[in-house]
């Protein structure tokens, strides 16, 4: 721990736009995986970036403004976002199931 | 501007964000994507908010990518997704995802997001008691809520996933 606290004495601070802008960049590429992947499990891998580049906002933003309620925001968002990826792997699972493949094309008959 | 540290986390985020997706083995891209969840979690102790830090490698590295590797084992399909993908497609999602990088970069850029109106790096940082102050009073019926919808979403997963569900005239045979 003694080079973190060497590092925070030297640092230069970080602003806030840099995260900012990773964060886009995250959401970027979610964006392109949602739009181009076929198969089910990468789509969802694809949601998790874009909450997760979400969440980087919030507490980017929360330590900037020195403000506790971001933080809360996003430890509730965390715990939403393990909720659904339970249910969406369970959906995924079923579907495999039924179809044998996981390829989102091949669901054509979601209607029931 | 940025220091080397927060080059390195981004680099690696950033770099195993794309490999998970990517990635020709579905297995090697669960794993890319738990590391790029540890490199946001970095990010987070960058941040001086060490307890969402830990939360996030808890639920993400720990929870949710077991998860998503034993769902891989269990769909492992003989075909392989990227040989089917038609190159149409794949070139205008990388087009969209430029104007999208470039388009939300610049308008982030001109906004003027650093000036006084955001607080600086330098404003103290959250003691994680406020934390819990505040979970335990504002926020005490969304933390009970959050609970519920938990708990509601792994008694779905569950009841989802059960074998025994599916009566054999849902079955598909094709």
């Amino acid at each position: 721990m003694h080079w973190l606290v060497e590092r925070r004495l030297h640092q230069k601070m970080n602003e806030l736009i840099d995260y900012v802008i990773v964060s886009v960049v995250l959401v970027a590429i979610g964006i392109y995986g949602i739009v181009v992947k076929r198969n089910a499990v990468r789509m969802l891998f694809a949601l998790e970036i874009i909450a997760n580049a979400a969440n980087l906002n919030l507490i980017a933003f929360s330590r900037n403004l020195s403000n506790a309620q971001g933080q809360v925001f996003a430890l509730f968002s965390i715990a939403i976002a393990a909720a659904e990826v339970a249910v969406g792997l369970g959906i995924i699972i079923i579907a495999y199931r039924l179809y044998k493949e996981i390829d989102v094309e091949e669901f054509k008959s979601m209607r029931g | 501007m940025a220091d080397p540290v927060f080059v390195g986390i981004a680099v690696l985020t950033v770099g195993s964000a794309i490999i998970s997706l990517e990635s020709r083995e579905l297995i090697y891209g669960a794993i890319a994507l738990a590391i790029s969840m540890l490199g946001i979690a970095g990010f987070f102790i960058l941040l001086d908010s060490p307890f969402v830090a830990m939360f996030q490698i808890t639920v993400y590295v720990g929870a949710v990518a077991v998860l998503v590797i034993f769902t891989v084992m269990l769909v492992r399909t003989q075909a392989l997704f990227s040989k089917r993908e038609d190159k149409g497609r794949k070139s205008a999602g990388f087009v969209l995802m430029l104007i999208l990088m470039t388009g939300m970069g610049s308008l982030i850029i001109v906004s003027g997001i650093n000036t006084k109106t955001f607080g600086s790096p330098k404003s103290p940082a959250v003691d994680f008691t406020a934390i819990g102050k505040q979970m335990l009073t504002y926020y005490s019926p969304a933390l009970i809520l959050l609970a519920l919808t938990l708990a509601g979403a792994v008694i779905g997963a569950l009841a989802l996933a059960r074998r025994e569900e599916i009566a054999p005239k849902n079955e598909r045979t094709d």
